[in-house]
């Protein structure tokens, strides 16, 4: 297991991490904890010409409050988020995500920025970017623009970021007063990759479903709403009956799911609709559902 | 592709050596400094053979350039050992039958000894969740859990 020879460079600032992807070619590569990618490296299945390790960036390391919100660096590693008592008060959807993240070692290396712009479709930080619609911060050597969660993921590990783009910053709005969340999962193995999972918030207005919103991960080249599950939902009183029927709609509007070795495709959408009924449940008992 | 100068202590001793930058940690550590307790198993980060503790954070050394332990203070199984001593883990392991190949056991003990740093006496989730990344082909994991409840003094 050896990488093939590339240049290595380590900047120690933003800006000059920048300038030395606008002058290096298309063949450059951003690492950032390396979880991704080294692996891909070891078996040879990239081969950059140059590496520009963000690693040395301080400045891109950070959780903090932001009018509403909480902005995390893109270098900040998944370990930290875990261990974020702001994370964990203030978004816990974000802190259960990132505990069904791999291993400790994994998590302890891997950053937030690096799992968002790898972009796997079975990973957990593209999903809650999704469900919770969260913003991208992205520099170049021609300055700053923000993304939307919605127009970010393109395809199989595939996002809106060119080879020169660095993504510097998430920013996820707080979810609001009584919304109840849920995020799940299921794996062969703990800190597996997802076969498939779902994210959910959701509101009640008396017994009425004021607001829904559902994301799968795992079935599809980018993780994807339930838009016609979420419609199914609102304005209608919340029953078991409902869940099961949104989740037997989920079910039917997601494509083709992937069939491995891990999974075949319909076993795959069969958990779709099984995650999709068990984190709806869920939320809406955090939402304040008794039923 | 020109070499990188880096700094760094391992186990206690401080070095300033050239590397390839496409060299691993793991790589540098067994073929450059000769320390070998740590084995290659996999090389992508799923079995954890490869396990040092890098500023106090377990890592896996396959998934880390050695430029980017720049700076790093590193332990790997080596540092373990206190004037010819072994550790406690390592001694548990011995006592409890927590070896048995050897092949997993320096990355088993080096993720033990990250688990017990912050959590000294573990419940068996803590020390199933702080031994995750880690896989035994031998042991059926039984005595490695022995092994680190002895090596935090609570009873088997
Ligand atoms: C054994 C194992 C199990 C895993 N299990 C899971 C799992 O269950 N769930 C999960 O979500 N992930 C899992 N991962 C992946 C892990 O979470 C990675 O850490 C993560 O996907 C990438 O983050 P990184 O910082 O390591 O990025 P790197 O590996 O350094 O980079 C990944 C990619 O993103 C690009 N990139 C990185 N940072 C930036 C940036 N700031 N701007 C622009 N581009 C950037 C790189 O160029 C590269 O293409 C697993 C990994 C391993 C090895
Ligand atoms: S050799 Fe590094 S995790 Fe397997
Ligand atoms: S003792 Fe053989 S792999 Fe663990």
């Amino acid at each position: 297991m050896k990488p093939a020879p590339f240049d290595y460079h380590d900047p120690e600032t933003l800006d000059e991490a920048v300038s030395l992807l606008g002058r290096l070619d298309d063949d450059v590569k951003i690492l950032a904890g390396g979880q991704s990618l080294i692996p891909l490296l070891n078996m040879r299945l990239a081969r950059p010409t140059a590496l520009v390790d963000l690693g040395k960036i301080a400045e891109l390391d950070y959780i903090r409050e932001d009018n509403g919100g909480i902005a995390i660096g893109a270098l900040t590693t998944q370990r930290t988020v875990e261990r974020s008592q702001l994370v964990k008060d203030r978004l816990p959807v974000l802190y259960e995500a990132t505990r069904l993240i791999a291993h400790p070692q994994i998590r302890n290396r891997g950053t937030i920025g690096g799992s968002l712009a790898h972009a796997d479709p079975a990973a957990e930080y593209p999903a809650v970017a999704l469900l919770l619609d969260a913003d991208f911060k992205v520099r170049s050597a021609s300055g700053e623009r923000t993304i939307g969660a919605a127009d970010f993921f393109v395809t199989y590990l595939t996002t809106a970021l060119g080879p020169a783009d660095v993504l510097t910053e998430v920013r996820f709005p707080l979810l609001a007063e009584g919304v109840g969340w849920s995020f799940i999962e299921m794996t062969r193995r703990h800190g597996d990759f997802a076969l498939a999972g779902a994210g959910v918030t959701i509101a009640l207005s008396g017994g009425e479903c004021s607001h829904a919103r559902i994301v799968l991960f795992g079935v599809d080249a980018t993780p994807v709403r339930s838009k016609a599950a979420e419609q199914a939902l609102v304005g209608q009183e919340l029953s078991e009956e409902l869940i099961a029927s949104a989740a037997q709609t989920a079910r039917d509007e997601i494509g083709e799911p992937l069939s491995d070795n891990h999974a075949s495709s319909e076993f795959r959408r069969h958990l779709a609709g099984v995650m999709t009924a068990r984190a709806l449940t869920e939320a809406a008992r955090r939402a304040g559902w008794v039923n | 592709m020109g070499k990188v100068n880096i700094s760094f202590t391992i186990n206690g001793s401080s070095h300033q050596i050239d590397v390839e930058p496409q060299w691993t940690l793991l790589e540098m550590v067994r073929e450059q400094l000769h320390l070998t307790g740590t084995k290659e198993g996999c090389g992508t980060g799923d079995c954890g053979a490869c396990s040092m503790i890098v500023d106090g954070r377990l890592i896996t050394s396959c998934c880390m350039l050695a430029p980017q332990a720049d700076g790093s203070d590193v332990t790997t199984v080596e540092g373990l050992l206190a004037n010819g001593d072994l550790h406690p883990v390592q001694q548990a392991f011995i006592e409890t039958g927590g070896v048995q190949c050897g092949f997993c056991t320096p990355g088993m003990i080096m993720a033990t000894k990250a688990l017990l740093d912050r959590t000294p006496k573990p419940t068996l989730d803590d020390i199933r969740e702080g031994l995750a990344g880690n896989l035994c082909r031998c042991t059926g994991y039984t005595k490695i859990y022995e092994a680190v409840m002895t090596a935090s003094g609570q009873e088997i």
